[in-house]
């Protein structure tokens, strides 16, 4: 039983996967495809591995991947929040349609 | 264990390993090239997840821990190197 709970959440995670990786191939520019590409991604990726926690028959890779959470959820933010800041501060500019900017002000 | 629903898995994510590979290669800008990187390595992640899960070895969660981590850092380095420049 525990098999096809973890095959659906599993599934869950792929399909958030494959929509945020569409996500960065077709939006405008480097601050869409980064906040599409981040967000999506890293929730299919904890989503497939608290599949694989349900779904897995041994306790060494149930506690790995429960580690493993934790450093993606530490990791994925922090890497895209320095990569906005380094393109911001770099010069490229925002999407033409773009309506907010707060880097200016600070 | 049902099998073939994991095959379809592991195709669907190598989809995104290659929409990933696009960006990286087409990408206009710098930070585009940088942006498929970074999703490249949490997506192998969960490649890494998916066949421990399969093939029922431990050890192949340590790759993925390792390679979240590697990953992290390159990102971080070449936010760094890219950012630096107008300091």
């Amino acid at each position: 039983m525990s098999d096809y709970i973890g095959l659906v959440i599993i599934a869950i995670g792929v399909m958030f996967d494959l929509f945020g990786c569409i996500g960065m191939v077709r939006l405008p520019d480097v601050y869409n495809r980064l906040q599409a590409g981040t967000k999506c991604v890293t929730l299919g990726v904890c989503l497939i591995l608290i599949g694989t926690i349900i779904a897995a028959d041994n306790t060494p890779t149930r506690l790995k991947a429960l580690l493993c959470i934790g450093f993606i959820l530490m990791t994925s933010p922090t890497g895209a929040h320095a990569l906005a800041r380094a393109a911001r501060m770099s010069g490229i500019e925002l999407w033409k349609e773009s309506v907010v900017d707060q880097f200016e002000r600070d | 264990m049902p099998e073939t629903p994991y095959i379809a898995f592991a195709g669907i994510l190598l989809f995104c390993c290659a929409l990933c590979l696009y960006r990286i290669g087409r990408g206009p800008t710098g930070p585009d090239r940088m942006v498929g990187i970074d999703i490249l390595g949490t997506v192998v992640v969960g490649f890494c997840a998916l066949l421990a899960l399969v093939t029922g070895k431990d050890y192949l969660m340590n790759v993925a821990l390792v390679w979240a981590l590697v990953s992290f850092i390159g990102t971080l380095a070449l936010a760094r190197q890219l950012g630096g420049r107008h300091e």
